[in-house]
């Protein structure tokens, strides 16, 4: 019997039925659900009326949440479990707080913190990022260091890659991220409510309607609004557009690292294609401007849904031929093969989320466990897969596409009807949290909206999965060439904007 | 062998014809803004005060480009009686005062630095620098290379080194963590060197203005050359930008 409280995905939640613990038998049981199996998916603190406090969701086969008062310092809990490592982190950062004996207590962001209080890192934030922080170092006869970034050579996002190397081989790569940060959370409780959809839209472009989903479904709960089923269809078919153009573009580009041109340039692409299927249904590439709270703001009228048929059964035989190319080819699989291997134990040590963590055997996927919109009715198939290699990560993918577009066929079967909506921004009951996940193509990507004692947000904590799983990029290179960095890279595809906010 | 062969026979040949023929963009595309100045005065009032971006002046009856996302509040609100948005996706322009706009803009060919064109207009190479970007302008930025678009038909590419550069292209609302990796960046561009900001993020901080960990838009901190604008701008509006202010 746990003291924590059991919580449903998007449910509503009067903040006096959590149970607030006093801080010891709070760390003790988190602890203790964590290092029996469970999982991390919220870890923050917020400031109520002055008093600084903690909150946690974690996730075994179900939700539970508990909170307490934060004490200044506190006995870290990742020295006994590691999948608070991060969360432990940001905290320090945000509210100028410190775990104590915290194993690697770096600043995670670069930002000063949100309540004036003494620096944990003792850094001068008028000097630029990383600040007061010296990387890890390896030193011996051969070794030396590169370092990259953080504008790097693609037309990619910024950040900052210091590998440790012993010849060619990477001893061990350090991420230094923090050069995105916008502010986000801080916006998103002081904003005034109409510009919160385009805020949560652009934590992370590629994943709108991931992010997007997740702020619409937590405000629906606390005001109560209803959903229609053509809109938790839309919401469905939006959400797997945006998986299929992702996947896909990726997959493409993991073609590129390994010189396999032809399909690198099929899938390039092929991905637009299936941006252009969001931009069909809502008038953008990303899906801005679709999901509001209430529903979507654009129907799937009988002409859109003959297009987007159309469309998905002209592209799904040259997606298929094209995967056919891929996973045939032996120079693929000679360079896909063993490379970047994180183990298992690793991947659950480090809390890996989504395609990354099945590729490692996890199989947690939000779509079956806590489903949203129109999972529940829907068969989504179980894809974890034990070699925790490049390929790996490219054989989820690839599943994932091809169960995407079969998912899509079947819901654009019927008539779909839906009253749209503008989504102005209801009120907020007061007092009331809830927390909502869903399974964006980079995995569980989560939001806890907590009002205050007048409806107003009192905090807003975004969680990314790249939160996760940026680690274990850097697990995954470990022991590795580091000229396999670009592919490893690839085959997670991490986001920085949104690991930054 | 035989495999790539037969995918190559498949693909067959997808660039598009753009700038002699405008591809067909789908209906739902939000574009240029159509402003009816004869408007209800209270409806004008009521889309100002809906507009999330605080990008419409009512007094005026225009639109910021520079600050709008495209989403379309205002047309929905106005029932298409005030603004309407177009499929014309050619809406960049080589100076910011012109992206206000009640729904007609200049050619952007006949801009004030017409040397570009002698100087850039057979070879363009491009460095683009995210600098707080939410990875859909990168996205859309990256996309001009794959075989639809080709870019590089036109003599103009993305190259990794600014050394190399002739412009450097921003995407982001210029974090502050990012600022001083930008400016050294622009520093490493030999002159002369364009600036372009793309989206609505770089122009105005988009949906991220009034946050301190962010710029009021790039020209606070550099001379631009071309305004990109959208969030993300159809990779059409890149490509458009691009051949009409240097081509």
């Amino acid at each position: 019997m746990t003291l924590f409280l059991p919580i449903s995905n998007g449910g509503r939640i009067p903040r006096a039925e959590v149970p607030h613990l006093p801080f010891d038998s709070f760390r003790e049981e988190a602890l203790d659900i964590v290092k029996n199996g469970g999982k991390v998916v919220q870890f923050f603190a917020y400031e109520d009326q002055g008093e600084l406090k903690f909150l946690t969701v974690l996730r075994t086969d179900r939700l539970l949440a508990a909170g307490c008062d934060a004490p200044d310092t506190w006995p870290s809990l990742t020295c006994e479990c590691e999948p608070f490592h991060l969360f432990e982190r940001e905290m320090a950062e945000q509210f100028g707080i410190r775990p104590e004996g915290h194993p690697w207590l770096k600043m995670v962001r670069y930002h000063e913190n949100f309540r004036g209080a003494a620096d944990p890192f003792g850094n001068d934030y008028t000097k630029d990022i990383p600040g007061n922080y010296d990387y890890y170092q390896v030193a011996g006869d051969d070794i030396h260091e590169v370092a990259v970034g953080p504008v790097h050579a693609g037309v990619i996002e910024p950040g900052h890659f210091r590998f440790n190397c012993i010849g060619e081989r990477v001893l061990h790569l350090e991420i230094q991220l923090g050069y995105q940060h916008r502010g986000v959370e801080t916006l998103l409780k002081n904003v005034t409510p109409k510009r919160l959809p385009l805020l949560t839209e652009n934590i992370a472009g590629d994943t709108t309607i991931g992010h997007g989903l997740c702020m619409a479904q937590a405000v629906e709960a606390l005001a109560g609004l209803s959903v229609d089923d053509g809109a938790k269809i839309i919401r469905t078919i939006a959400l797997e557009l945006e998986r299929l153009a992702n996947h896909i573009g990726d997959l493409g580009a993991l073609c590129m690292d390994v010189a396999f041109l032809p399909p690198a340039n099929y899938f390039g692409r092929i991905r637009g294609d299936f941006l252009n299927l969001s931009l069909l249904l809502s008038g953008n590439r990303f899906g801005k401007g679709l999901l509001r709270p209430g529903g979507v703001r654009f129907d799937l009228n009988d002409e859109v849904r003959k297009t987007l048929n159309d469309r998905i059964v002209e592209l799904k035989p040259q997606v298929e031929h094209v995967l056919d190319l891929i996973f045939s080819a032996s120079t693929v699989r000679a360079r896909f093969e063993g490379c970047g291997r994180v183990s298992r134990d690793d991947a659950g040590h480090l809390g890996l989320v989504g395609p990354a963590g099945r590729a490692s055997g996890l199989s947690y996927d939000v779509r079956r466990w806590f489903p949203t919109e129109w999972y529940g009715y829907l068969k989504v198939p179980e894809n974890p897969k034990p070699s925790g290699d490049v390929y790996a990560r490219a054989l989820v993918r690839r599943d994932e596409v091809l169960q995407s577009l079969e998912m899509i066929q079947s819901l654009i079967d019927r008539p779909v009807t839906t009253r749209v909506v503008e989504g102005r921004m209801p009120t907020l009951p007061p007092d009331s949290l809830s927390v909502t996940l869903n399974e964006a193509w980079r995995g569980e990507v989560s939001h806890a909206l907590l009002t205050d004692d007048t409806g107003h947000i009192l905090r807003y904590k975004v969680k990314d999965p790249s939160f996760h799983n940026w680690n274990g990029l850097a697990m995954a290179l470990r022991d590795t060439g580091i000229s396999d960095f670009p592919l490893n890279n690839k085959s997670f595809n991490l986001s920085y904007c949104g690991f930054d906010l | 062998m035989l495999s790539v062969l037969k995918n190559r026979f498949e693909q067959g040949y997808r660039t598009c014809n753009y700038p002699k023929e405008k591809p067909a963009v789908f209906p739902r595309y939000r574009g240029r803004p159509h402003i009816n100045k004869d408007a209800d005065p209270s409806v004008v009032q009521a889309c100002a005060d809906a507009c999330p971006q605080e990008a419409i002046d009512a007094a005026d009856k225009t639109i910021d480009m520079g600050r709008c996302v495209f989403c379309g509040t205002c047309e929905r609100i106005s029932e298409k009686t005030f603004v309407s948005f177009s499929g014309d996706f050619e809406i960049a322009t080589a100076n910011r005062s012109d992206l206000i706009t009640d729904g007609t803009l200049p050619d952007l060919a006949r801009h004030a630095k017409q040397h570009f064109k002698k100087l850039f207009g057979r070879s363009l190479q491009l460095r683009q620098v995210s600098a707080g970007g939410c990875n859909a302008c990168e996205a859309d930025l990256n996309v001009l290379a794959t075989p639809f678009f080709d870019l590089a038909r036109f003599g103009i590419n993305f190259v990794a080194s600014p050394r190399h550069a002739d412009a450097i292209v921003v995407t982001g609302p210029v974090s502050r963590n990012m600022k001083t990796a930008l400016l050294q960046t622009y520093e490493a561009v030999p002159e002369p060197r364009v600036v372009i900001a793309v989206g609505s993020c770089t122009i105005t901080g988009g949906p991220f203005y009034g946050s301190p960990e962010v710029a009021p838009g790039l020209e606070s901190i550099l001379p631009v050359d071309l305004f990109i604008p959208g969030c993300p701008p159809h990779p059409l509006t890149n490509l458009h930008g691009l051949l009409r202010f240097f081509k």
